[in-house]
């Protein structure tokens, strides 16, 4: 391979350039079918695992879920939600109990839009837990909100009655009580916000506390996208 | 004699020509994602790949490639590449891929690949080609992890994830944030010029010197 | 390095010089700022001492360091790195580790000034820039406000200037937010009669409204200082705090608290006014100054943070070259004025 490129005397037809490329725009796409082919049970199975996880996280005691949405003023469980569909989890334990909503939420922090889960229980209406899965927060300071553990650790029995509130650390004397992180007051009260905003959005939606959607998938199934 | 020769490639890449530090290319994955030294071997394994992939096709296909739509045949080398680097990288590491985000589909428009098509990988054979790919990757890689190395360090007390100072360190905020990255480079860069300066005044004192005796 | 004359030389106008030279307009700033100093000493006892002195030793060090091998006595000579320091130090809060204030003067006088081509050629107000590098660095150590001594006496040291290097504040220490903080997230107002006097946290040299407002007069009266633009500033913010209490005079602080609160006073006449970085025409003053005022107010009543001087400030010396083009006199015979 250490011959010099031909000298092209004459331009090559149009007829060689279309074909040229429409060969190489052929061989691109085989490749990258190929490829996204190859890889997309895997990354299905990353993002299913993930949510999972999340939602066992802020739903002790939870051991299976299911997907449920709102349709024509009722909350029945989906396998496949429609793309813009608000979505919440529904958690069950080994007994195929019902035992809380997982509710994903999404607001405007100090820096750019957080992303998180709670765990709600609507017969003690207290929410049990509370995860971030996307922040830009400061690095240092609002990120404490997923990083504190005292903090992520405050949202384990908090009473959305009549609302939550962040108060200055150390000073959390309700139920409904939140200690905000010292210098990250903003971030803090973004994630109380997001959650009191989820909440009043969903609560005219949620069937009366014990009829609850039971769970529809086996649990043969469920473990399968587990993997 | 064809050992040295490639070898040379390889070196120009790394420190003569360093894509970064010597000609201040590819800034963009440059000052986004060098704020952890994983993340910024991560970009350097997807640029690594990108690039001798693309120029060792380019290379082999270079009598084959009409000249008026060269760059057009090139940008489709690349932007395969790119896109298999990046389902690969969703599936074996997410969570890397979600730190790099947008940036690994953005090596597509790294100036640094398509200049290395188009001023090397067609014109010269493949294993120079190649070697030239692996030199200015390599190059690419050196510069993303001393700043990425820099950064974790000042910004998070840790160097890939293994803390250094203990749980008091505190740690320096503005060197995760963009600006970090930006204060990095330009120190680097800096102690790059005034290297070379120093090295021109020596090298133009030894010629006087030269001069003088004879 | 070889020193490199550069073609031609800018200098800002005037160029008309009054027997006075630039280490003489620094010594004097340095005087007018001593009362605000000792007073920083008796509210915040030795630890001023400390931060003080590793702000002026970072600076010094930084510009001893940078500076061409055959003129480092002479960059020392005119004391701007002196300056830098003490201004700088002024503007932390007391408790802040040492370490972070000598890396501010470092950072001060090497980003600040020197990477500029040094004094006279830095378009932002150099111990401006080291105190945003520190607070966008250390963000909690840099809003930990401590109250003062009171009767500990001078020799009682905060724990957190002892933190080794690299290393945060071990000890939980007593903090009390800021008059400003107190307005913003609390609703508490202080009286007037402590804000003009200094007894309330903040940093070293922000307490004191009084003795600020005296070295300010020191200056006005030997001409160091372009008077426009701490006047006009300090109009600016009455009169944006006066109307927005005619709105809601619960909410927002009254126009004497905005001028007496923060370090509006330390930088209206030791800062905003630094001649490198403001405008030289008269005109170009007012409009500077009123940006700041405007500014400041913006950031203190609708933005996320308690204090906005710094800012307005740096923003303010961003836009000085513009401001000093378009408010150029016409040159006499020139210009469209032809009525």
């Amino acid at each position: 391979m250490t011959d010099d490129a031909p000298k092209v005397a004459a331009s090559p037809s149009s007829m060689r350039l279309v074909l040229t490329l429409a060969i190489a725009g052929l061989i691109s796409g085989i490749a990258i079918i190929g490829i996204y082919e190859s890889t997309l049970p895997t990354i299905t199975a990353n993002k299913a695992r993930e949510l999972r996880e999340a939602v066992f996280k802020v739903l002790p005691g939870v051991s299976q879920m299911q997907a449920l949405v709102n349709r024509d003023g009722e909350l029945v469980a989906t396998e496949k939600p429609a793309r813009d569909e608000p979505v919440i989890y529904g958690g069950y334990d080994e007994q195929r109990n019902f035992v809380g909503y997982a509710m994903p939420a999404a607001g405007p922090g100090f820096q750019d839009t957080i992303a998180l889960l709670y765990g709600y229980r609507p017969g003690e209406k207290i929410v049990v837990g509370m995860e971030v899965l996307e922040s830009r927060e400061t690095p240092g300071l609002g990120d404490k909100i997923y990083k504190d553990a005292v903090f992520v650790g405050g949202f384990s029995a908090l009473s959305v009655e009549p609302e939550i509130v962040a108060v200055k650390k150390g000073t959390k004397s309700q139920p409904n009580e939140i200690d905000a992180i010292t210098g990250a007051t903003i971030s803090s009260k973004a994630v109380v916000r997001i959650i009191n905003e989820t909440h009043t959005q969903w609560s005219g939606q949620l069937p009366p506390p014990g009829s609850e959607p039971s769970l529809v998938r086996m649990e043969s199934q469920d473990a399968e996208v587990g993997q | 004699m064809k050992e040295t020769e490639s070898y040379e490639e390889f070196i120009k890449g790394v420190w003569r020509d360093n894509p970064v530090f010597v000609q201040v290319l590819g800034m963009c994955p440059m000052l986004a994602v060098t704020n952890s030294a994983v993340n910024a071997i991560a970009m350097g394994m997807a640029t690594l790949f990108v690039l001798v992939g693309s120029s060792f096709l380019v290379s082999s296909f270079r009598n084959w490639i009409p000249k008026q739509v060269r760059i057009s045949c090139f940008i489709i080398i690349i932007a395969t590449f790119v896109t298999i680097a990046d389902y690969t990288l969703l599936a074996l590491v997410p969570k890397v891929h979600k730190e790099l985000g947008a940036f690994i589909p953005l090596i597509v428009a790294n100036c640094l690949i398509l200049g290395r098509q188009e001023a090397f990988a067609s014109r010269y054979p493949t294993r120079l080609a190649v070697m030239d790919a692996l030199g200015m990757a390599s190059g690419f890689m050196l510069a993303l992890l001393s700043l990425g190395a820099v950064r974790e360090i000042l910004g998070d007390g840790a160097l890939f994830g293994v803390k250094l100072f203990g749980e008091n360190f505190e740690p320096w905020v503005i060197m995760i944030l963009p600006p970090g990255g930006f204060l990095t480079l330009g120190v680097i860069l800096l102690f790059f010029n005034w290297f070379k300066l120093k090295k021109d005044e020596f090298l133009q004192e030894v010629a006087e010197a030269e001069r003088s005796e004879s | 390095m070889k020193k490199r004359d550069p073609d031609l030389l800018l200098f800002p106008a005037p160029l008309l010089q009054q027997g006075m030279t630039t280490p003489k307009a620094m010594r004097d700033v340095l005087y007018a700022l001593l009362p605000a100093t000792l007073a920083s000493l008796w509210f915040f006892g030795l630890s001023a001492v400390l931060i003080l002195g590793t702000c002026i030793f970072g600076a010094v060090l930084a510009e001893w360091l940078f500076a061409d091998r055959r003129a480092r006595s002479e960059s020392l000579r005119d004391a701007s790195g002196v300056l830098t320091g003490v201004l700088l130090g002024l503007t932390l809060p007391p408790g802040l580790p040492m370490w972070m204030a000598f890396l501010g003067g470092f950072v001060a006088i090497s980003l600040g000034k020197v990477i500029w081509g040094g004094l006279g050629h830095n378009l932002f107000n150099p111990a401006l820039l080291g105190r945003a590098f520190l607070l966008a660095t250390f963000p909690i150590a840099m809003t930990t406000w401590v109250p003062t001594t009171g009767d500990s006496g001078f020799f009682s040291i905060y724990p957190g200037n002892l933190a080794l290097p690299f290393m945060q504040v071990q000890i939980d220490g007593v903090t009390s937010a800021t008059p400003l903080g107190m307005m913003k997230f609390e609703q508490v107002v202080t009286p007037l009669s402590e804000l003009a006097f200094g007894n309330v946290s903040g940093s070293l040299g922000e307490t004191s409204g009084l003795l600020l407002l005296l070295g300010g007069i020191y200056l006005w009266m030997r001409r160091d200082l372009d008077w426009r633009i701490p006047v006009s500033i300090v109009l600016t913010v009455i009169i944006f705090s006066a109307a927005l209490g005619l709105f809601n005079a619960e909410r927002f602080p009254t126009p004497l608290f905005s001028v007496f609160s923060g370090g509006l006073l330390l930088g209206a006449i030791y800062m905003a006014t630094d001649p490198v970085t403001s405008p030289v025409t008269p005109k170009g003053a007012w409009i500077f100054g009123i940006g700041v005022g405007v500014l400041v107010m913006l950031i203190r009543v609708f933005g996320g943070l308690p204090e906005g001087v710094m800012y307005a400030i740096l923003l303010m010396n961003a836009a000085t070259p513009l401001i000093d083009r378009y408010t150029q006199p016409t040159v006499f015979g020139r210009g469209d004025k032809s009525s």
